[in-house]
């Protein structure tokens, strides 16, 4: 296959709105092929999106499901003779991920939260989403083990535990959501801050993060440390933040990326000291990413309307609950990890909304490269995936900001700087914030770019870059970025003017780390008692069978 | 040959650590299951091949023409109903709402005579749940509502709650209090350190007593509710307040009683404000080991846990008008599918009488009473005995099934698939 005349961009190659043809063949970006012709000539085209944080599958997504029968209500598409009915905005059925994704041009989404005994649901829900490639992040900031090796300061059980973890849950990556926090929330409580420590096992927030990541590094995992920050959510947490990245800043990585991922930072860049005199923190923030290589973050971005926020993180979601009255799910996991579900709708006039909502565009304007802000709205946390589209021209256009901010609460002015910030983003910046970075940061080599060996997961939006102006355009650049002309995943065309052509099935990235064999064996003696005398099951059926990931790419990582 | 860690096809709490010894592809030794668990497990009189009733009579059949014939009934009917579901695994599930979709039928499970109405008081208020772990682990208090383990889920206590140690409940039962609230004594209340036996129908009332004393309003409470001494209530509430972990623990003596989906709300929200003083959870007591398998799958698949109702090509989902037995007494249903279930026995009487007048294709491994008022039946392997498959505890853990024998019968996938492959064959004909 042949894209022809596209003007491309390619960060990770050094293409900024080059006019080239692209050349597919046998799913991989190739220097020359024969075959069908994509007619591109002067529209813009990219790789692939990949979405590096969104909820998309799992016991807490289908918790908001059945929750939310409400939620289902919307998003109707009806049966086709391709497709599935599709239902739901924040919490859409497996196919409807799938779909939108492919028809805003993505070809790619990493689930950000999986606790490994119930990993098995969250791959029966993977394989469920058609279309796009697909992996897991696995939850170790709880896990008891963990606890007690980093008590002991045995980090090479550790780097064991994890490898063995993220094999049991066929997991990508090591997520950490408010470290230690899941384990107090066992019995109602929460750790306040880095160094407050974890009840009944003798250790803190700082130590579970500072093993965690020289744990990752010692195994060479593709990804960093994937961080949900502790006190997230709370008015005055941004020194929670600039500390937690302070204290991983000795550790060096193992491989050409950030040795730490700082997540839907728009949710941690807070000041005041409680909801009355709540303003943003972001300039600081972004200060700090402009002056320190690494760390990475992604926005969390705030969309108004209906969202639904789930995470790992329990004690967060019983306060959201207690604050606005909302229904609250709650699920603990054994020896795990805690986690909650709870619906709620940012509002325009709602002061610590419109803030909120300023913050995220901060961070993405005031961070002065754009490799270090990956573009996520935490699907469906600050709201879903679908207004990614509404995202982008926020960052491209002043004009579309300020008329935003016309119909928000005034205090937007008065608590963050946005109205002051002239910059807008050029589609370079678009094409590493939602390609080339979350590419990079997750360690996907074959992923988020276009040169020779890439993935064939292509992107032709029907836009001409250098007829339209997006900063005045807005609307009609949102309107095209939400219904690509081409969406083209593994060398196949899917989606064909905005509506799904084809319905490959993705394919699921799992790390096999190898370890010590002496460290491999203390690690199971460990979780031989554990299975004994603790889970609620038998070791024996915990691991993800292959029977779940039907279609893996397995990538290899270790100390040996 | 022993297969170890071998999980129960039979109740909820999904038990993974039975151990049976096979001989010859027979089942002949089941250890540490409980006596409902081992007799699912080694099996009874199956159905011995598909038949079709002809001239009132069930005739023996090949696979090919009952797959046929049941494409054709539920191909044909205006309004068809999937039910079922409880006794099989996921894979099953997602053919089953595949079918479903297809022929533009309704789908639902055996919750809508079951926990239907704990899954709209969720809808309500939300779950604060737990994985049994977690009770084994923490729980020093666990209350047993309109549920009656010892009978119904006979290792529930010995496994995940009362009887149990786990790492901040060393002690086992002399460190755990146990409370059951039901409306007669049962081998459970015998067990409990607090029972309160309540007149029937007045949960609702009985649960706003507790949230009024937990909420610091018990003075304006009469001296007795519901035949229950305010004492008696405000021992609870303090019973509960003064737990480190709290479970609550529901079965059918609360969904089906006066108030319903009303009670569960109810006790969800006495949970989540016990909450403000300690830590506690609740959780239903699923009955058939997969039924909460099938709300998962349902719920991922189309964006809602059971009464789906496909007639628009879109799921819509309202029950109280769309769960099977609402389209089966308002004589909507002009067919029905029942899958490894048994409506026959468990509907009301009237929507039976319903179900007997309209075409019945039903996929089981063993005759039932449904098989008596069945036009097609298609006799199916055993789901976690012959079949490999998921299932969803009552926690919503998944674990897999084993297969332990190998059967000469098709699994309940392969079945639905033979009848979508059918279906889809009348769709391009016409």
């Amino acid at each position: 296959m042949i894209i022809k005349g596209g003007i491309v961009y390619d960060p990770t190659n050094g293409i900024f709105g080059e006019e080239m043809d692209i050349f597919l063949e046998k799913g991989k970006v190739v220097e020359e092929a024969k075959g069908k012709e994509i007619d591109a000539r002067g529209l813009l085209v990219m790789p692939g999106g990949v979405d590096a944080h969104a909820h998309v599958a799992g016991t807490k997504v289908n918790t908001g499901r059945i929750m939310r029968p409400e939620d289902a209500r919307s998003g109707l598409e009806p049966k086709t003779k391709l497709l599935r009915p599709c239902t739901g905005y924040t919490v859409p059925n497996c196919y409807a991920i799938g779909y939108r994704y492919a028809r805003m041009g993505y070809t790619t989404v990493f689930e950000a939260a999986t606790p490994i005994i119930e990993s098995r649901h969250t791959h029966e829900e993977l394989e469920e989403i058609p279309i796009v490639d697909k992996g897991a992040l696995t939850l170790f900031g709880s896990n008891w083990e963990v606890l007690e090796c980093v008590r002991d300061d045995d980090l090479d059980k550790l780097a064991a535990y994890v490898a063995w973890g993220l094999r049991a849950s066929r997991g990508y990556g090591v997520k950490v959501v408010n470290p230690g926090g899941g384990e107090a929330w066992g019995f109602g409580t929460n750790v306040k801050g880095l160094d407050d420590p974890v009840p009944n096992f003798d250790t803190t927030p700082r130590e579970i993060i500072r093993g965690l990541v020289k744990a990752n590094e010692m195994l060479n995992l593709p990804h960093s440390v994937h961080l949900h920050t502790n006190n997230l959510g709370k008015p005055g947490n941004y020194t929670t933040v600039l500390d937690t990245m302070d204290t991983v800043k000795d550790i060096t990585s193992t491989r050409d990326r950030q040795v730490l991922h700082v997540t839907h930072m728009q949710f941690s860049s807070y000041g005041g000291t409680g909801w009355r005199d709540f303003e943003s923190e972001a300039p600081q923030i972004a200060e700090y990413f402009n002056r320190n290589d690494h760390v990475t973050m992604d926005m969390g971005q705030m969309i108004f309307g209906n969202a639904t926020t789930m995470t790992a993180d329990g004690p967060l979601e019983y306060n959201n609950a207690r604050l606005l009255h909302a229904k609250w799910s709650n699920h603990d996991i054994e020896l795990e990890d805690s986690s909650g579900v709870v619906p709620l709708v940012y509002g325009r006039k709602m002061p610590v909304n419109a803030i909120q909502w300023a913050i995220g565009l901060e961070l993405a304007l005031l961070t002065e490269s754009p490799w270090k802000t990956l573009l996520t709205t935490d699907h469906p946390n600050g709201g879903p995936f679908v207004n990614y589209p509404e995202v982008i021209t926020l960052l491209m256009s002043k004009a579309k900001r300020e008329e935003e901010m016309a119909t928000l609460h005034e205090l937007v002015a008065k608590r963050t700087v946005l109205p002051t910030i002239e910059r807008e983003l050029d589609w370079g910046d678009i094409a590493v914030m939602t390609r080339a970075a979350p590419a990079k940061v997750l360690g996907l080599a074959e992923k988020g770019h276009l040169g020779v060996g890439a993935d064939a997961d292509v992107t032709v939006y029907d836009l001409r870059p250098e007829k339209i102006d997006p900063a005045r355009d807005h609307k009609r650049v949102k309107e095209a970025l939400g219904r690509v002309k081409y969406t083209i995943k593994g060398g196949e065309v899917v989606v064909r003017d905005g509506e799904i052509v084809a319905v490959p099935r993705g394919r699921t990235y799992w790390v096999d780390a190898s370890v010590p064999e002496k460290d491999a064996e203390r690690v199971q003696v460990d979780l031989v008692e554990k299975f004994e005398k603790y889970y609620s099951i038998q070791k024996s059926n915990y691991m993800v069978q292959d029977a779940y990931v039907t279609d893996p790419v397995v990538v290899k990582a270790g100390v040996i | 040959m022993i297969v170890e860690d071998v999980i129960c096809p039979f109740c909820g709490c999904l038990c993974d650590d039975i151990r049976v010894e096979v001989e010859d592809n027979k089942i002949t030794k089941v250890n540490r299951a409980c006596r409902l668990g081992a007799s699912k497990i080694r099996g009874h009189e199956r159905i011995k091949a598909p038949m079709v009733r002809e001239d009132g009579e069930l005739v023996e059949t090949s696979y090919e023409e009952a797959y046929q014939r049941a494409a054709q009934i539920l191909y044909q009917a205006k309004r068809p109903l999937l039910y079922g579901w409880c006794s099989t695994v996921c894979e099953a599930h997602k053919k089953g709402i595949l079918l479903a979709e297809e022929v533009g039928g309704v789908i639902d499970s055996t919750a809508t005579v079951c926990h239907g109405p704990s899954i709209i008081g969720i809808e309500e208020k939300g779950l604060a749940g737990a994985t049994l772990g977690q009770v084994k682990n923490r729980a020093d208090l666990i209350v047993f509502w309109g549920s009656n383990p010892a009978e119904a889920h006979p290792r529930h206590s010995l496994r995940y709650s009362t009887n149990v140690r786990g790492k901040f409940t060393e002690g086992g039962r002399s460190e755990k209090k146990m409370i059951v609230v039901d409306v007669r004594k049962t081998r459970s209340s015998r067990n409990a350190d607090k029972f309160l036996r309540i007149r029937p129908g007045t949960d609702y009332e009985v649960i706003s007593a507790l949230r009024m004393i937990v909420g610091g309003n018990g003075d304006l409470l009469p001296e007795r509710v519901a035949g229950i001494s305010k004492d008696d209530l405000v021992d609870m509430a303090e019973m509960m307040k003064a737990a480190r972990f709290g479970a609550f623990f529901f079965g059918l003596g609360l969904t089906h009683s006066r108030g319903s989906y009303k009670n569960i709300d109810n006790s969800l929200s006495l949970v989540n404000e016990l909450n403000s003083h300690t830590k506690f959870m609740i959780m239903p007591m699923r009955g058939h080991y997969n039924v909460g398998g099938f709300g998962q799958v349902c719920a991922w698949e189309t964006g809602y846990p059971m009464a789906v109702d496909f007639s628009r090509g879109i799921p819509y989902f309202n029950p109280g008008e769309t769960a099977a037995c609402d389209v089966l007494a308002n004589g909507e249903a002009d067919a029905a599918l029942v899958v490894a279930a048994d409506p026959a026995s468990n509907f009301p009487w009237s929507v039976v009488e319903k179900l007997a007048e309209i075409p019945v294709v039903q996929i089981d491994p063993f005759e039932n009473p449904t098989t008596l008022i069945s036009d097609v039946v298609i006799p199916s392997a055993v789901a976690g005995v012959e079949v490999e498959g998921t299932a969803y505890r009552m926690d919503g853990l998944p674990l897999r099934m084993k297969k332990l024998v190998t059967s000469s019968y098709p699994s309940d996938e392969e079945v639905l698939d033979g009848i979508i492959k059918e279906v889809r064959r009348l769709g391009d004909d016409n």
